[in-house]
């Protein structure tokens, strides 16, 4: 391994095993590689959209065939107008941008969760529960379609539920839990995961223990 | 003008992308491509924003000597040495203002900002997000406590998934005879997933989206200004 | 506020226990196979039913501190996609995820020397504004990525001549941690397009995307987690990173079982003697 590999890899270890210092209690070598860790991670960000989206999208169009794309001098304008946000009384010119970016989203956004979060999954919620092949299918499908009308009733609050009408959103509740107990679950699986990664860095990597 | 022409510019904006999706022709079609090209360009911009942002608050700290002045200090350097590499020689694949750097490369054995992503940056991010693994466990031992019958179901559904989630769930109940496979833990843990968590899931996303939808509408019809700001 | 010094020990012990249960199957492995689910199964299905020659997505929406969940999805499901030989288009809306796909593309090649970068594969790199990116990729892809990474203009990469929007895509496999990913690429592409959408996530992510996999065919199938990577490994025959890490996701699983059984068994006892 070159001088520069494993002065790396003895880097890596600092900082792995400095993050971890903070389990026994915050301290300076925590700190460090935390604000390191800040700094780096702004970095790697301009970097990136300086390479992906302001050359390729915008300057070395404009350098090449200035005359054929002067409209991008529109939205560079408008960029610009973003940045004086940072001049505390020019603040308001840096509402139009942002208006246009605010504007965008939420047509979007209206749009792409009317069809995918709304109609898609009531279309996918009016199935037929007897299509499925066996007992558990039939009474799985059961379950769906009374655990999202029973669901989306638990958040109707517009109306204050007494008397029957709490049956429904008591059912809500339940299947609720179930999910959160399954999220849990699934939580627990992902933080181990990402522990046994940077644990298999130390055995492998560093130490050899692991091939 | 301060704030009337940004509420008539968000209302454009807005109705122009929902006319564009039930009228995907001319005129629609080329406004709506114009506007999204934009929307890349002017984000690239808000994201340089946020950078300039930290790197200012960071700047004012050290400056005015805060309690633990040095750590931000060393941000701002990590910060310059990376964003000096990746503009000077690139990175893998983009050439930087000094071109590709193959000396530096050759003496380094890696661009200088694939090394600090590769030693730095990778193991920072990869750790911090594994110590969540700690805290998990000390929130199972001290504050996952059974107090009621949701709080039941919701331990005996995690119990089942965590389980079932593993190979050593399914050498336990392996021995099941095939009448009773839906009891195999891992059949279970997938019927639980498919079924009464999908069924929990889409209502809190039906839910979700009436909700996003109603505060879009407000946003496009200028009902909604908290973005703009406090300033008149 | 001071910390009752019993609950610091009994903090460490924990933390300790973890680190020991998490250390000791990765030293010495155990061998426990691991059970295929319905959900890994249709991803599998939709890679291996896309025709010969059809140029796909793989978008690396995900960072290093995801890493140890998804790269060995990405691995495994870009090399079942070159074993299909399929054209593989790599691009990110995350900005690590360029690098990501880097990895994922050096570790394939090991089994795949013969892939050629521009006919075989190409890695468009980072987009940003999620969703507005996948949109416009809909109407015209040449527009979002002028250049490919290297600096190669869209018209002369060779496998993406004939690849003008989503639509002519055979799918879209988005491998996502978080916002924008896999729900962006189902609203955009899926919903708005028509383009199939498979995928893979962290565990966290995983049971609020599972609704997508439903009648509609919003999503085909969706890997959740480091389980789910050894299963993908399962189904291409292949004993990759992911399956070598499940005996020690195994016993940590047991170990919180074990914590959360002591302690409700405390509380019980703490309850009984308030009583008494």
């Amino acid at each position: 391994m070159s001088f520069f590999a494993t002065f790396g890899l003895w880097m890596a270890v600092f900082f792995t095993l400095s993050i971890f210092s903070f389990l026994y209690k915050d301290n300076p070598f925590y700190k460090f590689a935390e604000q390191v860790f800040v700094g780096l991670s702004a970095a790697y960000w301009l970097v990136y959209l300086f390479y992906s989206i302001m050359l390729p999208n915008l300057f070395n169009k404009l350098l090449s065939d200035f005359s054929g794309n002067l409209i991008l001098l529109v939205p560079a304008a408008l960029g610009l107008m973003m940045l004086i946000r940072l001049i505390p009384k020019a603040q308001w010119v840096s509402r139009y941008p942002i208006a246009i970016l605010i504007g965008t989203s939420a047509g979007i956004n209206m749009v792409r969760y009317a069809k995918s979060d709304l109609l898609s999954q009531i279309s996918a919620t009016m199935i037929n529960p007897f299509s499925a092949s066996n007992l558990s299918g039939i009474i799985g499908n059961f379950l769906l379609i009374i655990g999202t009308v029973c669901g989306v009733y638990f958040f109707y609050f517009s109306k204050k539920q007494d008397g029957f009408s709490t049956v429904p959103s008591k059912l809500g509740i339940w299947f609720l839990m179930v999910s959160f107990g399954a999220s849990f679950g699934y939580t627990v699986m992902a933080r181990i995961s990402l522990l046994i990664g940077r644990l298999e860095f130390l055995l492998k990597d560093w130490l050899h223990i692991i091939k | 003008m301060k704030r009337n022409i940004p509420l008539i510019l968000a209302f454009i904006t807005g109705i122009l992308v929902v006319i564009s999706e039930f009228i995907p022709h001319r005129p629609f079609s080329m406004m709506i491509t114009t506007l999204q090209d934009w929307f890349m360009i002017i984000s690239g911009f808000a994201i340089l924003l946020g950078q300039i942002s930290l790197f200012q608050s960071n700047l004012a700290r050290i400056k005015a000597r805060e309690e633990g002045w040095y750590f931000y200090l060393a941000g701002l350097i990590s910060f310059c040495l990376m964003l000096g590499f990746g503009l000077l020689w690139g990175t893998q694949e983009f050439k930087g203002l000094a071109g590709h750097g193959s000396n530096v490369q050759n003496w380094l054995g890696n661009k200088p900002f694939d090394y600090l992503f590769e030693y730095a940056y990778m193991p920072l991010s990869a750790t911090l997000f594994s110590l969540l693994a700690f805290f998990i466990a000390s929130a199972a031992y001290r504050a996952f406590i059974i107090r009621s019958f949701e709080s039941n179901l919701l331990m005996i559904t995690a119990v089942i998934v965590i389980l079932g989630r593993t190979s050593f769930g399914g050498m336990l109940t392996s021995w099941l005879p095939e009448n009773l496979k839906f009891w195999h833990l891992p059949n279970l843990s997938d019927f639980i997933m498919e079924f009464p968590n999908s069924a929990a899931q889409r209502a809190i996303m039906i839910s979700a989206a009436l909700g996003i939808i109603g505060s879009s509408l407000r946003i496009i019809l200028g009902i909604e200004r908290s973005y703009l700001g406090g300033d008149k | 506020m001071s910390a009752n010094p019993n609950s610091l020990l009994e903090r460490r012990i924990v933390f300790l226990l973890l680190f020991v249960a998490v250390t000791i199957p990765l030293i010495f492995p155990i061998g426990w196979k691991t059970e295929v689910s319905g959900y890994a199964k249709m991803a599998w299905e939709l890679i291996e039913a896309t025709p010969d020659s059809s140029v796909v997505i793989f978008s690396f929406d995900y960072d290093p501190s995801t890493m140890t969940e998804l790269q060995p999805m990405a691995e495994a499901m870009l090399h079942h996609a070159f074993s299909r030989n399929q054209k593989v288009m790599a691009m990110a809306l995350w900005p690590q995820g360029a690098q990501m796909a880097d990895q994922a593309f050096g570790k394939a090649l090991e089994s795949f020397p013969e892939k050629k970068y521009g006919v075989d594969y190409v890695n468009v790199g980072y987009k940003v504004a999620g969703i507005v990116a996948i949109q416009s990729m809909g109407r015209n892809m040449a527009e979002v990525f002028p250049t490919d990474q290297r600096g190669t203009k869209y018209a002369e990469l060779h496998m993406l001549k004939k690849i003008r929007t989503l639509k002519d895509i055979g799918y879209v496999n988005s491998l996502s941690s978080g916002t924008p990913g896999i729900k962006e690429w189902v609203m955009a592409a899926r919903d708005a397009y028509g383009t199939p959408v498979t995928g893979g996530t962290t565990a966290v992510s995983a049971p609020g995307l599972l609704p997508y996999v439903n009648s509609q065919k919003q999503l085909h199938g969706l890997l959740g987690g480091l389980k789910a990577a050894s299963e993908y490994e399962t189904l291409i025959d292949k004993i990759g990173t992911a399956t070598v890490k499940m005996d020690a996701q195994s016993i940590a699983h047991l170990l919180i079982l074990i914590f959360i059984a002591l302690g409700n068994i405390r509380a019980f006892w703490a309850k009984k003697r308030r009583k008494a």
